[in-house]
């Protein structure tokens, strides 16, 4: 598959900034240090957004989350709205970059991954 | 012919002229018009707001438009699709498609809105006297979409 534009560009911004000690955010705030070392911006779009009470967030998911599924499956495992709306059965559509994405999609640093309800436009 | 996302009103006239942009090869010009509806599964809706997914909208949009412009021999194709606060009677959608011949530009005029409303990330959100609702997608809709399937579609 060919690599999606978006992100080779931010993983080169992350590259740019990286040098000794710049990992270590330990003595950050819990919220600055999950914004410092975020690599994965999701988006929430209508309901989803609703339910979540959030339009984006930046995340930085355990090893192993590597597909659309793994990430929909971690989300899920946050509790309350998460795992009542991003139950399995529950239509719910991901996009990647701006693409619309298939359960083994794969998801790395840098993309944009959305998660919304099935379009009703027109 | 640019895809448009925009909150204001369009002229269906003068978008339909621009698209035919006074090309004598053009035969045929087929349009659909997307209006807000009074009534939906029953209940009154006094306003609809609808919400996109900026970037990929516009991106979805323009793939669809291209799709169409592989599968049948039109002169071009045009999408504009309101976004935001909506009354019944109000217009949402125009999808205009000029050909050489009517067959052509009916069916991909068609086969673009079908399209769009399965695959282009907008939502509507109702409001009802019960509060407001976010509507859901129907099976309908999928099963006009999956018509297209067996149409030629010389870019896969």
């Amino acid at each position: 598959m060919a690599r999606r534009p978006g992100a080779a560009r931010i993983r080169g911004k992350l590259d740019c900034v990286a040098r000794p000690g710049a990992d270590d955010v330990s003595h950050l705030p819990f919220p600055m240090r999950d914004a410092a070392t975020a690599t994965l911006t999701l988006v929430y779009l209508a309901r989803l957004r609703e339910a979540f009470g959030t339009a984006s967030e930046r995340v930085l998911p355990p090893e192993g989350v590597t597909t659309v599924a793994a990430l929909r499956a971690w989300l899920a495992a946050r509790g309350g709205n998460w795992a009542t709306e991003l139950a399995p059965g529950r239509a719910v559509r991901i996009a990647v970059n701006h693409d619309l994405a298939l359960p083994d999609t794969p998801i790395g640093p840098g993309d944009e991954v959305a998660l919304f309800p099935p379009v009703t436009g027109g | 012919m640019p895809v448009r996302v925009q909150t204001e009103d369009f002229d269906v006239a003068r978008e339909l002229a621009a698209l035919r942009g006074g090309n004598r090869a053009v035969g045929a010009v087929a349009a659909f018009i997307g209006t807000v509806r009074d009534v939906n599964e029953n209940a009154a809706v006094a306003a609809m707001s609808l919400e996109h997914y900026p970037g990929m909208t516009e991106k979805a949009l323009a793939a669809i438009v291209d799709d169409a412009k592989a599968r049948w021999d039109i002169i071009d194709a045009l999408v504009i699709h309101r976004v935001g606060t909506l009354a019944p009677a109000d217009q949402i959608v125009l999808v205009g498609v000029t050909g050489t011949h009517r067959g052509e530009a009916f069916a991909a005029c068609e086969f673009i809105i079908d399209y769009l409303k399965t695959r282009a990330p907008f939502w509507k959100k109702e409001g009802t006297a019960a509060g407001a609702r976010w509507v859901d997608a129907r099976a309908s809709d999928d099963e006009a979409a999956a018509r297209w399937d067996g149409t030629r579609d010389p870019a896969r």
